[in-house]
């Protein structure tokens, strides 16, 4: 499938129109596909509903009835219904439940599909990178759920039902009707509105209180050896009672307002019950209706504001999910960090010449933001070790980006065996470049899981040659399960220096003819950092390998380094010759 | 857990005000349910009979003024309530912050080992803050319930009973019968439901699990297959879910089944009794307008209940806190405790003497391995000591018995003032010791403060003079200056705004200003470009003139040619288990 005829069918490719939308409008559009599974849902609900509703008014029609004592006959219908009403509404919001939830988990399957794949097309590696993103978008993914189970259906059950016994108590008595529809709206939808829009003035002054507080706090609790060490937790103790009695201020100064919604809303429902009493006593006065329809009047109008009940938590529910559906869409609706390829194909010949060549390569992170990569030249060749060297921030890891197709360059080439790869679509690229991201993931599942990732269809001999080649085989024979270990949420049951080596083995498992090493050996103390780089390079051998990292361990056994600083290649040469040389490398190396 | 925890009315005492206050209004609420149904039974039956509106029209007024006090009512009762959330949110919040920030708080003292964040800080802020907010919902909305399901249905039971024995009996055999049937179906899903909520937790993850791994997913071409497998485990989730759903929404089945049920039964039963000729019109229609009252408040109640929890989980997480042990026993803390006299509030003149370790040994609660084992040292007054040895040595432990962050668990240390006798370090108070030493650790904590605030941490009436001079003494004045507001300029979350070196440097203007006779360094250079290492260096020096200095390095060389004369260098053996053989 090529590039084109993806954008063409991808529902996430919308216009400009389209990202204009109000995102809770969007999200409910996700919701598309199962729209006669909710609208069963919402009819469910509104007979629940309206089982409550119309008990009362039945019951009410039965007793003013009855009280003229007519022959039992008259009554045989409404005693029926009102044992009826009595189960159904029990059974019909059982079954409403299960409909809408059975439906919201459907689209939330899909939707999580679609935000993956368009998260793996655009921006894999880019600036959603942070652990707390990356679960913020998966919660914000989940509000969804929300907005469908608590946001969607609530409204559209009281719209039908507050319709329909609007309609009922007009065919009674006009005025009545008009009043409950009066009553309705302004509980339903006039005060949940009015309380959200007066909640947002005191939730923004909690946030920020909030927000003092929380600094103050973790100020605090973080810095707690300092403060003790200088004598000033004290001092730092009043600053957080401070902060808390700001809070406190604020929040209590508030809770005048906040409570306005809950008086609102039962002066509304009296006063409404009162004028249906006060206009169905002049009714009867006037001889307009008789005695029996006061009683349905009064009583219905009385039950129905159980009607409108739950749509004041879902007006104060929507401002967050809108909040989730901006910062979904948001990542969504990000360009591709990777132009549209233009040829397909790429079949390497594996006899061929597989150097990599770098020429003046230039990327940034966007239009106005710095160089990460000012023209840099560089060249691994085929078979060939090659070290990129420099402190953080250098532009080492966006190099890596490049060769994985993760970014385009903004300037320069890069070229493997003499083909640009920019030509190529990334997954074809990864055939040929592969090896060991920054921060590798291990993810929660078996050992046996996590390498055939680089390759699915590869057996257990395979998989226990690569490890060998990791060093990592003595380890897992030593676990009883072996391969079927199970190695935890982010392999927290592997030590650090295993993790790596796990990763390591999944890249040699892989195969390809260039191997990029990102920082394999960040986070562990020294001592396993020694030995994970010196099996490494063992393991490097025979494939073109780029290694990057900070620290200078074991670049006397590489081939070429270069040494790379704010997006510029400073220095090359080898080991020995760059330690002849002042400079970086050399000062880095005598510390 | 239960719906209202002793410990919370016990601990915060706005919560005994609250609890006043939602009983009264709970008992007026009740009556005027009472009264509405009695106003609204008596005029629809005054129509019934013949009455106009000259005969009702009073009460008709009344059924307004009801309205109108149920609503005054409410507005209050919740506001009152948000009030005394507030209120007792800050109890807890300023008894939990004085209770982990009180001496000898075990995470407290891990020292200057920050590499890692402690997860507990991040945990307790957030309960302390976010955490906590769960309160409102719990007082707002719960309890009030609580206190109408505690009082409404006996009150109409009541006035149902004296209006109508019959239909009192049908309302009494059926609402015991909701909290009946809820345990019951609680007890029976319970064990089920748990057993699914593991499986559901597991698929639930999957998603994250991917998208966290999807570079790597990439790097492998996996990306596009993964897709595949989301869909799958989905599906899975979802039936998994629903499953788990069909059985949980039983209870709240029950609730509403039941309770119709009964209201309908009512209904039916006095309107045949009505027919009949045994009962009259308004007592029927009082009977099936307060019927429905009985069971509304059991309703919100379990509607509220799950949601409400989470404030009583928070609360319930803040005593938990409270309760956990003060430190584990002398190992940790403050000798104060036990031995030294009151602090003095002036520099304990020990810290410009000898200071003697003895045979010292810490072992750290919960470790098989002591972080330091029968060390003999003798620093003397003058002194620079380059401490050195492989990591695990005990270099940082050593620092945080000098700090008194810790109390060692074998031997002794004894201090010497000029001109003094030996005495053992923890008859002199902790605080005035502290006052006398200047500490830079390896990772120093910048606050969310002002350059100068930072700066005079350990100084607070040094006025800007003095902050400024420290700041050049520590080569930071340059750059510092260069900041948009100078030395006012706040520094953000963990000092963000700076680099490490000036991190360092600005840590450095701190022990300058502290002006201690005694200074603490751990690995000043480490982790620092060669330029900014340069400057640290000659901070360092400059600090440590005329001072007693303890420097903890990996390497040595920078410090032997930075310190030049009165340098003695001492190696830590390293305490790993083949050490100790």
């Amino acid at each position: 499938m090529s590039a084109e005829t993806t954008a063409a069918t991808d529902p996430w490719e919308v216009g400009e129109r389209e990202r204009r939308r109000d995102p809770l409008r969007r999200m409910i559009g996700l919701a598309r596909p199962r729209s006669a599974r909710f609208a069963l849902g919402v009819l469910l609900g509104a007979a629940a509903t309206g089982s409550g509703v119309a008990l009362l008014g039945v019951a009410a029609w039965m007793l003013a009835t009855a009280a003229n004592h007519p022959s039992i006959t008259a009554l045989s219908v409404a005693v029926v219904a009102t044992r009826a009403l009595g189960v159904s509404k029990g059974v019909t919001r059982y079954l409403e439940r299960l409909v809408t939830h059975d439906a919201a988990f459907r689209t939330l399957a899909e939707v999580r599909v679609r935000v993956f794949e368009r998260l793996a097309r655009t921006e894999p590696f880019g600036r959603f990178r942070s652990g707390d993103l990356v679960s913020r978008l998966v919660n914000d993914t989940e509000a969804t759920l929300d907005l469908l189970v608590r946001g969607l259906t609530p409204p559209l059950v009281s719209v039908v039902t507050g319709g329909a016994t609007v309609l009922v108590l007009t065919v009674v008595y006009v005025p009545g009707g008009l009043l409950l529809a009066a009553g309705l709206l302004l509980a339903g939808l006039a005060v949940p509105l009015a309380a959200a829009a007066l909640g947002r003035g005191p939730g923004r002054r909690e946030a920020r209180a909030r927000g003092g507080l929380s600094t103050t706090l973790v100020d605090t609790l973080q810095g707690a050896p300092d403060l003790v060490a200088y004598g000033a937790m004290e001092r730092q103790v009043a600053r957080v009672n401070e902060a808390d009695a700001e809070l406190t201020r604020v929040a209590r100064r508030d809770a005048a307002t906040l409570g306005l919604s809950a008086g609102a809303n039962a002066l509304i429902t009296g006063l409404t019950v009162w004028g249906a009493l006060f206009l169905g006593v002049l009714a009867v006065d006037d001889g307009m209706i008789g005695p029996t329809a006061l009683a349905v009047l009064v009583l219905t109008t009385l039950a129905a504001f159980e009607i409108v009940a739950p749509l004041p938590a879902v007006a104060a529910r929507l401002g967050s999910i809108r909040a989730s559906g901006e910062r979904l869409f948001g990542v969504l609706d990000t360009p591709p960090g990777v132009a549209p390829p233009t040829r397909e194909g790429w079949e390497i010949d594996p006899a061929a010449d597989a150097t990599v060549r770098v020429r003046g390569l230039r990327v940034r992170y966007g239009p106005g933001e710095p160089w990460a990569l000012d023209g840099v030249d560089l060249e691994i060749p085929a078979g060939a070790t090659v070290a990129v060297v420099g402190p953080s921030g250098a532009g080492k890891s966006t190099l890596a980006s490049v060769l994985l197709r993760f970014m385009d360059p903004d300037g320069g080439r890069v070229e493997i065996g003499g083909v640009d790869i920019t030509d190529y679509p990334a997954d074809e690229v990864r055939r040929v470049v592969s090896g060991v991201p920054q921060d590798p993931h291990v993810f929660a599942s078996t050992l046996r899981e996590n390498l055939r990732l680089a390759r699915p269809e590869a057996g257990d001999d395979e998989l226990w040659a690569a490890l060998r080649g990791a060093r990592l085989a003595g380890e897992v024979e030593a676990m009883p399960k072996g391969l079927d270990t199970q190695v935890g949420s982010h392999g927290t049951g592997l030590s650090g220096g295993m993790r790596q080596r796990l990763a390591l083995a999944r890249a040699v498992l892989a195969a390809p003819r260039v191997l990029v090493l990102d920082e394999p050996t960040a986070h562990l103390d020294p001592d396993t950092r020694d030995a994970v780089v010196a099996d490494l390079l063992d393991a490097a051998e025979g494939f073109s390998t780029l290694l990057i990292t900070h620290d200078l361990t074991g670049l006397d056994r590489v081939d070429r380094v270069y040494v790379v600083r704010d997006g510029r290649v400073l220095q090359s040469g080898t080991h020995e010759e760059l330690l002849a040389r002042a400079g970086w490398y050399r000062s880095v190396w005598e510390r | 857990m239960k719906p209202l925890d002793p410990r919370l009315v016990r601990t915060a005492g706005a919560v005994r005000t609250h609890l006043a206050v939602t009983v009264v209004s709970g008992v007026l609420i009740t009556g005027l349910i009472l009264a509405q149904a009695w106003l609204l039974a008596r005029v629809i039956t005054g129509v019934w009979a013949g009455e106009g509106m000259d005969a009702l029209g009073w009460m008709i007024a009344a059924v307004a003024a009801v309205a109108i006090v149920r609503a005054l009512l409410s507005y209050l009762a919740e506001a009152s309530a948000l009030h005394s959330a507030a209120r007792t949110k800050s109890q807890l919040r300023r008894q939990l912050v004085s209770h982990v920030t009180g001496s000898g708080r075990v995470w407290l003292a891990e020292g200057g080992d920050r590499e890692n964040d402690s997860p507990r800080a991040g945990e307790l802020v957030t309960l302390a803050t976010r955490g906590l907010d769960a309160l409102d919902e719990y007082f707002s909305r719960y309890l009030p319930q609580l206190v109408l399901a505690c009082i409404v249905p006996f009150a109409v039971l009541a006035v149902v009973f004296w209006a109508d024995w019959i239909s009192g009996i049908v309302i009494l055999v059926t609402l015991p019968l909701i909290p009946i049937f809820m345990a019951l179906i609680g007890m029976h899903t319970q064990q089920r439901t748990e057993r699914q909520w593991r499986l559901l937790s597991r698929l639930g993850g999957h998603f994250l699990d991917v998208v966290e791994g999807l570079p790597t997913l990439a790097v492998f071409r996996r990306a596009k297959a993964q897709a595949a497998i989301i869909r799958r485990v989905g599906d899975d989730h979802r039936a998994a879910t629903m499953g788990t759903l069909r059985i949980a929404f039983l209870s709240a089945f029950a609730l509403e089944l039941l309770a119709t049920l009964a209201v309908a039964l009512v209904a039916v039963e006095v309107g045949l009794r009505l027919l009949g000729g045994h009962m009259d019109y308004q007592t029927a229609l009082l009977v099936l307008i307060l019927a429905p009252e009985a069971y509304l408040p059991l309703r919100e109640v379990g509607a509220r209940f799950h949601a409400s929890m989470e404030g009583v989980a928070a609360a319930d997480q803040v005593f938990t806190e409270l309760d956990r042990e003060r430190g584990t026993g002398g190992r940790v803390g403050d000798g104060e405790e036990r031995r030294a006299p009151a602090p003095t509030g002036v520099p304990a003149p020990a810290a410009s003497g000898d200071i003697r370790f003895e045979g010292v040994g810490l072992l750290y609660p919960g470790r098989e391995v002591p972080a330091l084992a029968g060390l003999d040292l003798t620093v003397r007054s003058g002194e620079h000591l380059l401490l050195t040895g492989p990591s695990g040595s005990g270099k940082t432990t050593l620092l945080s018995l000098l700090l008194r962050l810790r109390e060692p668990t074998e031997g002794r240390i004894s201090v010497r003032a000029p001109g003094g006798r030996w005495t053992p370090m923890d008859e002199v108070p902790a605080d005035d010791w502290r006052l006398g030493v200047a500490w830079v650790p390896q990772h120093p904590y910048l606050f969310d403060v002002s350059v100068a605030d930072n700066i005079r941490l350990g100084a607070p009436d040094a006025d800007m003079d003095r902050v400024r001079e420290a700041a050049r003494m520590a080569e930071a004045d340059a750059f510092v200056s260069a900041l948009p507001e100078g030395y006012g300029t706040r520094l953000g979350e963990r000092g963000a705004r700076l680099s490490a070196g000036q991190r360092q440097r600005i840590a450095l203007a701190r022990a300058m200003c502290r002006d201690a006779p005694l200074v603490l360094l751990d690995e000043p250079t480490a982790h620092l470009d060669p330029e900014n290492a340069g400057a640290v260096r000659t901070a360092v020096a400059r600090l440590l003139e005329g001072r007693t200095a303890v420097i903890v390095a990996h390497d040595t060389g920078w410090a032997e040619s930075a310190l030049g004369a009165n340098l003695r260098t001492t190696a830590l053996p390293l305490l790993t288990r083949e050490a100790r053989r």
